[in-house]
């Protein structure tokens, strides 16, 4: 469409929080009952998915320490190579993994409150001025009394040069505000887990991005 | 050389100001669930500019239709309507291929969700209450519900939420991910409900009232109304782009 037959811009649909019963619409099972054929979760993997398999796993706590337990998050990510599985990634020099999408959708367990992601750890997707930026899987959070859904991004404890390095992590200018973002690598029972707590509000606040 | 965001555009940056801020205290929850510190502005790199991409064959035949998806003994009680609109973005453009999914109270104000609180309303046994579609080439969306009814909550002892489906967007990019909620013409809880009121901005609450549409009435089978979604729109699309990189 030529710009110059559409000088007025439409304005963006405004957010609005999607409440406590947003597992109906996005996890119907969770909510409690069977619809859809196929339903959209938290592992990304299937068998042919090439890459080192992680499992993400957290908790989301609000301002007064309390733990969420009604939250909905999505990642989305790139390959084990780095490369993003969609038509605007031209990194040509990187391999397409066709078995892996790059996004996900978890639920903070009623119970438990911790959600729970099986993926690959990513590779190193190629930055704005053609620099590296370190290994990151990018998180969007929405819940109950969350007016406008929060952006994040998982970096990896064991990546600890590439995330020195990192052009958007080194844009926070409060370096401790940094680690937030940073999710720790531990092992259990022969898997690699990586732990990434969120918190909305107060002293440990994590860093959220306007993108 | 250029690199990979020179070369397919990047979103215009978000008004925040159209949409509600994260603290609202009227709107309680968000007291303790907004946060304190300031968002870290980041420019759109490949992370932000792409993300899922869906098909039509991941969705059933009846996705889109709330009336018959979870119709198990019979149909489901309530005014039947067709909600219908475009996804375009902030330039006008339709967005094909946008996975629109809903989700909503049956007719008297009930959810199915096991944390539901107001057991009083009936649960309808032929009403699941979510759906899901992908936009057409021209952006075109339309699904087939019953009208959810309104429905108090624990925010003051006495408000009601207006009646409203909740929509999730994903069009092409991940930083166009949204979530908001769609009311209906005429309703007067609208003006009173403290989570419409988070939205500081009257042009932005006009834009999410679905306007009854007289013109796409099923005679004598149900209502319609319409609703158009904008996303963020951006600086160039990726075929428009592609052909100028002169790859």
């Amino acid at each position: 469409m030529n710009p110059v037959s559409t000088p007025v811009y439409l304005k963006e649909t405004a957010s609005q929080t999607a409440g406590p019963y947003v597992h109906i619409g996005l996890a119907p099972k969770q909510a409690g009952f069977d619809i859809f054929e196929n339903n959209f979760g938290n592992v990304l993997t299937s068998p042919e998915t090439k890459g080192e398999r992680i499992r993400i796993e957290g908790r989301v706590f609000d301002g007064s320490g309390a733990i969420i337990k009604d939250v909905l998050l999505e990642i989305w990510q790139a390959n084990a190579a780095g490369r993003y599985n969609h038509p605007a990634d031209k990194q040509e020099d990187k391999p397409l993994d066709k078995s892996f999408r790059g996004w996900g959708r978890a639920c903070t367990d009623f119970d438990s409150g911790v959600y729970s992601f099986e993926t690959i750890k990513p590779g190193s997707v190629t930055g704005r001025n053609g620099k590296a930026m370190a290994p990151h899987i990018n998180v969007w959070v929405v819940a109950r009394g969350i007016n406008i859904g929060l952006s994040t991004r998982i970096y990896f404890s064991d990546e600890e040069k590439a995330n020195a390095e990192d052009p958007d992590m080194s844009s926070i200018e409060w370096v401790e505000r940094r680690k937030t973002l940073v999710a720790q690598r531990s092992e259990k029972d022969g898997q690699v887990v990586y732990t990434f707590d969120i918190y909305l509000q107060g002293d440990k606040e994590t860093v959220f991005f306007d993108v | 050389m250029t690199t990979p965001t020179e070369q397919f555009g990047e979103f215009y940056q978000r008004d925040r100001t159209i949409h509600p801020a994260a603290y609202t205290p009227g709107y309680k929850t968000s007291v303790l669930r907004s946060h304190q510190k300031a968002l870290i502005s980041l420019p759109n790199s490949l992370s932000d500019i792409t993300g899922p991409q869906f098909s039509a064959d991941e969705l059933g035949a009846l996705d889109n239709d709330l009336i018959l998806n979870y119709a198990h003994e019979g149909m489901p009680v309530g005014e039947r309507i067709l909600v219908h609109g475009y996804v375009l973005d902030e330039n006008g453009k339709p967005v094909p291929n946008a996975l629109v999914e809903v989700w909503q109270a049956n007719a008297a104000g009930r959810y199915r969700h096991k944390n539901d609180r107001y057991m009083v309303a009936p649960i309808d046994p032929n009403f699941g209450g979510c759906g899901r579609v992908l936009t057409d080439k021209n952006g075109y969306y339309f699904y087939r519900t019953v009208k959810p009814g309104p429905y108090p909550w624990r925010n003051n002892i006495n408000d009601w939420r207006p009646a409203h489906i909740h929509y999730s967007i994903q069009a092409s990019g991940f930083a166009q991910r949204l979530i908001t909620q769609m009311y209906f013409e005429g309703d007067p809880l609208i003006p009173g409900c403290p989570i419409v009121r988070s939205i500081n901005n009257e042009e932005s609450v006009r834009g999410l009232i679905a306007q009854l549409d007289r013109n796409a009435f099923a005679a004598m089978d149900s209502m319609a109304y319409r609703f158009d979604i904008v996303v963020r729109g951006s600086r160039a699309t990726l075929f428009e782009n592609y052909v100028q990189g002169a790859k």
